[in-house]
């Protein structure tokens, strides 16, 4: 009988990132809805001290595979090693979350286990039968699907920034376990040769808690310093309407929307743009919206919990200036 | 070279979304569909593949109802040679197992040394058929490709993944998903329309690829949608307007007031 939760960690240079920490909550939330275990994967080299950092959102077994072939992500070696434990530990359920890590080898592994997998959700929770079902954004948000697993394991994929990261205060007792690591050369054909860091650290937008983001209204690459003192006093990030990126001020590694970043911040900030259904696609499921514009016909007023018609070149000094008043009192 | 490229038809992502009266799906009556912009990326990369390597045959190959062959033929427009259309009334077009499963019988009665499909599909947006399809035809993948390059017998990718980009390299047959970035579609010339009406469109259904109506029936349904709903509607937000000094003292007070953020 599949029994428990298990939930793939994604680490990155030593690091479990955000999002796979707010999944492992979401899957301690579930397990203890179920009366069952909670268990974490993580994948990687060198990484024997990062369990530790698990076991405070509720994990009892943390699995670890370490081991040099593993120092970079690949789709098959972390899929090999995904799939020899599931098959083993026969969970009822397996999460995910929906980095760009996780949406990559989640469907290979639904695809060699032959069952569903619900990608993308904001939304998890348990029926009458214990079985899980999951709400997705679909149409650019323009509408929610509620979808049933029913497979097992059930697979999903938690859009980060969405399910909140709790330490427990009575953690469990955590377990370590290693797994033997049989990977030959030729089980990874599609090898990471090099990694390309931007030449300025461009921020992950999907795990930032505030969002400033400027369209084609900031008429400049240059004016985006504007944004950018706003973010800093906010410590939050600059994205950009796909409009800023085409004219090429900004790199289109910051570009929400539809065919860009999909983003939850708590605060989006969007400056200078219109509200074209495409960029809502990416960030509708922000917690509060502003929105700066001077045209007050703006579609993106309909989406904004709070909306000044205006100028942005005169706003934003000012707000920028009012909140380092405001930190500094 | 064999290149495959896959596509689907999708949604205008300007359509307005009606729910069908049965709650499960969109209802599509006024819908207008377009091919999946990412496939467009996707069509565009195995033409100049052909046209760098100076050799080579560009297949597209779709599943879907009736409609879906104005996206094929929009595609052979474009350039591509020739044309699979995988139709059959038991098909349910969103199920990314059933159509990866589908796409990968065709792609192993063609042969083939490069798969591209667009990263997701825009509008169900589950980013599974081409990891999907590349695991069941056992065969490497690589996702969210923003710069390619094409050898005879082994391929270079940019992979865009947070905050970096990795680059990858990978023997063929390997498949690529595509994204935003990797080339500028061209438009089909007038030339390149009347062509298409030329270009051989084959239409298979489950039973020629080999599948039976049961194995479709197991295959389908393991992530059905049992509601579908529109979003719950914001409550009408705050818009003010007048002198920047006095609006930014009001939004920073709605800040204090409201979010808890500041
Ligand atoms: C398939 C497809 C995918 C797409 N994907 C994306 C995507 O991922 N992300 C995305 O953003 N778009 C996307 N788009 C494009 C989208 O449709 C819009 O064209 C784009 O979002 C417009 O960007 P914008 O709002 O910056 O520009 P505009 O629509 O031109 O709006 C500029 C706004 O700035 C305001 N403005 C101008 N000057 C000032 C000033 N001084 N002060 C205050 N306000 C000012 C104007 O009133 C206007 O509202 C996509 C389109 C398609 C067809």
């Amino acid at each position: 009988m599949p029994q428990g939760v298990l939930v793939f960690a994604e680490q990155r240079e030593g690091i479990v990132k955000k999002a796979s920490l707010e999944a492992t909550s979401e899957g301690c939330r579930i397990a203890n809805q179920l009366g069952e275990e909670l268990s974490v994967l993580l994948i990687g080299s060198s990484i024997k001290h990062l369990p530790p950092k698990l076991f405070p959102y509720g994990a009892h077994k943390v699995y670890l595979a370490d081991h040099s072939m593993l120092e970079q992500y690949s789709s098959e070696g972390y899929s090999e090693i995904s799939y020899k434990l599931i098959t083993e530990r026969d969970p009822a359920i397996v999460l995910f979350p929906a980095t760009a890590m996780g949406r990559d080898i989640a469907p290979r592994l639904a695809a060699r286990l032959k069952v569903g997998l619900a990608s993308d959700c904001t939304v998890l929770r348990l029926n009458e039968e214990k079985r899980l079902e999951c709400q997705r954004p679909v149409y650019s948000g323009k509408a929610f699907a509620l979808v049933q697993l029913t497979s097992t394991p059930q697979m999903a994929t938690l859009r980060p920034n969405v399910f909140s990261a709790e330490e427990l205060k009575e953690p469990p007792q955590g377990e370590v376990i290693e797994l033997s690591v049989e990977l030959k050369p030729e089980n990874i054909r599609a090898k990471v040769v090099d990694l390309i860091k931007p030449e300025q650290e461009v921020p992950d937008l999907t795990e930032a808690i505030v969002i400033v983001s400027g369209g084609r209204g900031m008429k400049s690459g240059e004016s985006f310093e504007l944004l950018e003192a706003l973010a800093s006093t906010l410590q939050g990030a600059v994205g950009a309407s796909r409009a800023a990126v085409d004219a090429g001020w900004v790199d289109h590694q910051i570009q929400v929307g539809q065919t860009g970043k999909v983003v939850s911040p708590q605060l989006y900030i969007a400056c200078g743009i219109s509200g074209a259904i495409q960029h809502l696609a990416g960030m509708s499921s922000s917690k509060f919206i502003i929105a700066i514009n001077k045209d007050p016909e703006a579609p993106i007023f309909k989406a904004a919990d709070f909306g000044i018609v205006g100028d942005l070149f005169k706003v934003l000094p000012c707000l920028t200036e009012a909140l380092q008043k405001l930190s500094k009192a | 070279m064999k290149v495959i490229v896959c596509i689907k038809q999708v949604p205008d992502t300007e359509a307005k979304i009606k729910i069908a009266p049965h709650g499960r799906a969109i209802d599509d009556a006024e819908i207008n569909y377009i091919i999946n912009p990412y496939e467009e990326y996707a069509i565009e990369e195995g033409l100049r593949t052909k046209e760098s390597l100076g050799e080579g045959e560009v297949i597209l190959i779709s599943v879907g109802p009736e409609r879906a062959s104005t996206a094929l033929r929009s595609g052979l427009a474009m350039g591509a040679d020739r044309a699979i259309h995988i139709n059959d009334p038991l098909i349910d077009e969103n199920d990314p197992l059933l159509v990866a499963t589908l796409l990968s019988k065709a792609i192993q009665q063609e042969g083939y040394h490069l798969i591209l499909c667009g990263v997701q599909g825009v509008g169900t947006d589950h980013y599974q058929v081409g990891p999907i399809l590349a695991e069941l035809l056992g065969i490497p993948h690589v996702g969210v490709v923003t710069k390619l390059q094409i050898s005879p017998d082994k391929a270079v990718a940019h992979r865009e993944i947070e905050g970096v980009s990795e680059v990858i390299e990978t023997p063929l047959p390997a498949l690529f998903t595509t994204q935003k970035g990797l080339n500028e579609p061209r438009y089909p010339s007038l030339k390149g329309i009347m062509m298409a009406k030329k270009k051989p469109l084959t239409v298979l259904d489950c039973q020629q690829l080999g599948v039976s109506e049961e194995e479709v029936n197991k295959l389908k349904g393991k992530a059905p949608i049992i509601k579908l709903e529109l979003p719950p509607m914001r409550p009408k937000g705050t818009v003010v307007e007048g002198e920047p000094s006095e609006t930014v003292k009001q939004l920073i007070e709605w800040l204090q007031r409201e979010t808890g953020i500041l």
